[in-house]
């Protein structure tokens, strides 16, 4: 994203979660949250807005980024998610379900020597895409697949 | 609230560590009601979750409520060998924390 939010990123790496209390009351605390956990981003409505959010980079389709996720999910909230890329230098793995309210559902930073290979489980509202976005190199790469979900998971 | 502590498997195959772990955790929305007041459940999340090998932070998540309950983990680094330490730990957004630790097998 920017130089500021790299930097900051470091410092809560060297002293971990106890650092990040640390640089809470040195810092101001907007900068503290927008380096932290991007509420912007995981408030954004609709997936254009989540991705200006996340950089503003327009971002191209990649072949070399492959989605995981199952054709049907009979429970919309347990959907397993897997995204796995070839393309080198990734900074970090984003990844959405494009009609959920909130389509940002969970971003992972990477440091070097971890492998760009992210697995997990996420809740769908309903029958959409799972987006992955990789940053790699200071761009945005996307790669898609089509969910299923015969039982929503995010309502009561 | 006592917290049931999480549970993380880490093994080395080749040049790389994998591992896999499950924080338990209700992930509450914030969009779901009580069947028994009718109230909207307050939101109740894991926000940040960091991954230290030998205190040196591998991977940082960033999650919202859209991330399952109990929510499961799993990546790959390298650089790890087998005896080192890797430690988890996570904040949601009651302030509520927990760390784990395990040691890396082969």
């Amino acid at each position: 994203m920017n130089q500021s939010r790299r930097t900051l990123l470091r410092a809560t790496v060297a002293g971990g979660v106890a650092a990040v209390g640390a640089a809470a009351g040195l810092l101001n605390p907007r900068s503290v949250l927008a380096a932290g956990w991007p509420k912007p981003a995981f408030e954004a409505g609709s997936v254009d807005a989540v991705l200006a959010a996340l950089g503003g980079a327009e971002p191209s389709n990649s072949q070399d980024i492959k989605v995981q996720a199952p054709d049907i999910a009979e429970n919309g909230a347990v959907v397993s998610v897997t995204v796995d890329t070839s393309l080198p230098n990734v900074e970090s793995i984003s990844v959405m379900a494009r009609d959920n309210t909130s389509p940002l559902a969970a971003s992972y930073v990477l440091a070097s020597g971890t492998d760009a290979f992210i697995s997990s489980r996420i809740k769908m509202r309903k029958t959409s895409d799972v987006i992955a976005v990789v940053k790699a190199n200071g761009k945005l790469y996307t790669a898609k697949k089509a969910v299923k979900v015969t039982l929503g998971g995010c309502g009561g | 609230m006592a917290i049931k502590p999480m549970k993380i498997r880490a093994w080395v195959d080749g040049d790389k560590t994998h591992v896999k772990a499950i924080i338990f955790h209700p992930m509450e929305t914030g969009q779901r009601k009580s069947k028994q007041t009718g109230k909207l459940i307050p939101a109740h999340f894991i926000k940040e979750v960091h991954c230290e090998h030998n205190g040196r932070d591998v991977l940082t998540c960033l999650w919202s409520t859209a991330v399952s309950k109990n929510p499961f983990l799993s990546f790959r680094f390298k650089g790890a060998k087998a005896g080192d330490k890797l430690k988890i730990s996570w904040v949601d957004n009651k302030g509520q924390r927990d760390t784990g630790e395990t040691t890396i097998g082969s």
